[in-house]
């Protein structure tokens, strides 16, 4: 491999506990500028803590995780650099329910990037244009359906201008027809060449926007390789019960 | 079992059916509905028919309105004594305040209103103006116009201050002290700090535990005893001291409610888009957190202010203190003059809570239909 793109995301033999239970095993991973990274596994298999722990919203235990060139530490300012950098999406969309559309958008660049309220009003407007709800700007989020919300999720986290893009399943609480509004958005940011690590079910998606594909089950990363590959011939016994199990339904 | 039903017309669209009902239809649907409800609504109306006509003759058509004292209300057969009522106003409002220096509570007062009025219903002006004067400047104003000593004012000491004055000052002090101090208990207690948290554990249940009345009894006669010789303490400011702490760990307690039902990925939302400690907090968590529990913050408000009357244990008088005095005096002496006396009161802190309760209902409504369908 000769690829000269910055390396953004640095796992570095990285475990994690809660308790006892030993949640992350050894993970090793590296994500250069412009990647997409899709990650799959059974339900527990640690995915989420994974990428959780890339922004601290779960502390690691052991192993180096650095971000943009900052290294995870308890120092919370360096934390705070890096979420500022690093822009997630929820599966529960987790809007703020008390604030309308555009001060859900405006609300970090304002507060955390200092940013002008007419000028923080103006890029919201611009990627709610993006993903596709501009007429919805001052609605409040418990007026809208579950694919709007997570299009205003996702609006929200680009209005701090992310370099790197994390989603938990974004999909996977909504109605099937919501599905695709949310996966055009996503697959729109990909080919803006957004670096994105994206835990979901969706192969179709995979095989469309991902630049490899991450197989994870019991903490472990199992897997690593290029969507055709990984769909088409699976190595490991595991990652083909896995498949044959998705792809049933 | 049933047959198949296929439009084979598209359904017009249709107004919904009328929901006004005559009047005897209204009653038969609400008040008769069934054979019970049918029981309590005759039974209902016959304890009114029972109680109404007493009160309303007491109160009103063989109550006295007028006189120089208490010998108009000697009579036999004579009902409420609003007399007493009307020539002791001024003291149930003012206590033994100079006459000469009342307007000073009266622009104390008008200023709080005026302060406080743009906050309580929609509008268009710039509120942390008038929040940052109601907690910054108005207190100063306050103390200096109610105390004097400054700008040319008398002193009036908190000794001659009485009645509704007294209820108020109290009672506003303790509201707009016991609420940033809850709020800051509550977030103390959830803390991952230990020692923060169990500074905050220890002083919630402290104060918890004890009865107000202890409080004051404490605040007034045991302070001194730990206060170097000849040191004192202002009596009133000593009872504030103790309101504003006693109702903070109550305040503390319900916050701590609301900042459970709060989910956690509103604060996983907020930390992932950088926000600090504080602004998650300030913007995200508490503005949720307090809003679920107004219905028990103003609970507490109107607790705290009927508890005010407790201040008359360690001498200050307060509306119900200065009425009750007011009973002995020889001039009005009369078998209706406490009862009425006591009605008035209670009319006076029933206006107060009930305002509170019903601005609260009025709140919940708006902050629904604000965020809601
Ligand atoms: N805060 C926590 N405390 C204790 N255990 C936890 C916690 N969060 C997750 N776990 C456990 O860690 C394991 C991995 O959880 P994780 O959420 O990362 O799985 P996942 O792969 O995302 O699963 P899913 O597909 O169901 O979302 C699970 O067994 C879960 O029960
Ligand atoms: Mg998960």
């Amino acid at each position: 491999m000769n690829d000269t793109r910055k390396v953004v995301i640095e796992l570095d033999h990285v475990h994690k506990w809660f308790d006892d239970f030993h949640v992350l095993k050894d993970i090793c991973l590296s994500v250069r500028e412009g990647e997409r990274i899709v990650v799959v596994g059974p339900s527990g298999s640690g995915k989420s803590t994974l990428v959780r722990c890339i922004n601290h919203l779960e502390a690691h235990n052991q192993g180096r995780i650095v971000v943009n060139g900052i290294e995870l530490t308890e120092d919370l300012k360096r934390i705070d650099e890096v979420r500022r950098e690093v822009g997630m999406v929820f599966q529960q969309f987790n809007l703020f329910p008390h604030m309308t559309v555009l001060e859900n958008c405006t609300l970090a660049p304002m507060w955390v990037r200092k940013m002008p309220q007419k000028e923080a009003e103006d890029l919201a407007r611009s990627y709610l244009e993006r993903v596709r709800i501009p007429e919805q700007a001052d609605k409040f989020p418990g007026q809208m359906s579950g694919g709007q919300q997570q299009r205003v999720a996702i609006a929200r986290a680009l209005c701090m201008n992310p370099k790197i893009m994390l989603f938990d399943e974004p999909t996977s609480a909504l109605d099937p027809e919501m599905i695709k509004e949310v996966l055009d958005v996503m697959v729109d940011l990909a080919d803006g060449g957004m670096t994105m690590i994206c835990i979901s079910h969706e192969m179709g998606f995979a095989r469309r926007v991902a630049d490899r594909v991450i197989f994870m089950d019991e903490g472990e990363i199992i897997e690593i390789k290029k969507p055709d590959e990984f769909f088409e011939n699976p190595e490991n016994e595991r990652t083909k019960l896995f498949l044959s199990q998705i792809l049933e339904d | 079992m049933s047959d198949h039903f296929v439009r084979t017309q598209s359904s017009p669209t249709l107004l919904p059916p009328s929901s006004r009902l005559g009047v005897l239809q209204w009653m038969r649907e609400n008040l008769f509905s069934s054979w019970a409800n049918g029981l309590f609504t005759v039974a209902g109306l016959y304890l009114l028919t029972l109680a109404f006509p007493p009160i309303f003759n007491w109160a009103f058509l063989s109550a006295v309105f007028t006189g120089q004292d208490g010998s108009v209300c000697r009579a036999d057969g004579v009902g409420a004594c609003w007399a007493f009522i009307d020539a002791k106003f001024n003291q149930f409002v003012y206590g033994r305040y100079p006459a000469g220096e009342q307007w000073r509570v009266d622009v104390t007062a008008l200023l709080g209103i005026a302060g406080l009025a743009p906050l309580l219903v929609p509008n268009r002006l710039p509120k942390q103006w008038f929040v940052g004067f109601l907690l910054l400047v108005f207190p100063f104003l306050a103390f200096v116009l109610l105390y004097g000593g400054t700008a040319g004012l008398v002193v009036v000491e908190t000794s001659d201050w009485g009645g509704l004055m007294v209820t108020l000052v109290v009672a506003v002090t303790g509201i707009a002290a016991s609420l940033p101090l809850g709020v800051f208990l509550a977030l103390g207690r959830r803390s991952k700090m230990p020692v923060i948290r169990i500074l905050s554990i220890m002083f919630i249940e402290l104060w918890r535990g004890v009865p107000l009345i202890t409080v004051l009894f404490m605040a007034s006669v045991m302070l001194p005893l730990f206060l170097p010789e000849g040191m004192s303490f202002d009596k009133l400011l000593r009872a504030l001291i103790g309101v504003a702490l006693f109702s903070s760990a109550y305040m503390a307690e319900v916050v701590r409610g609301g900042l459970a039902s709060v989910p956690v990925g509103q604060y996983e939302a907020a930390k992932a888009l950088g926000l600090t400690y504080p602004q998650m907090m300030s913007r995200i968590v508490l503005p949720q957190a307090l809003t679920t529990v107004i219905p028990g913050i103003v609970n507490n408000f109107i607790g705290l202010f009927k508890d005010t009357t407790l201040v008359l244990v360690i001498g200050l008088f307060d509306l119900l203190g200065i009425v009750q005095s007011n009973f002995t005096d020889p001039a009005w002496i009369s078998p209706q003059t406490s009862t009425t006396g006591y009605v008035f009161a209670a009319f006076v802190f029933w206006i107060f809570c009930f305002s509170m309760s019903r601005y609260s209902i009025y709140m919940e409504r708006r902050l629904e239909t604000d965020t809601q369908r």
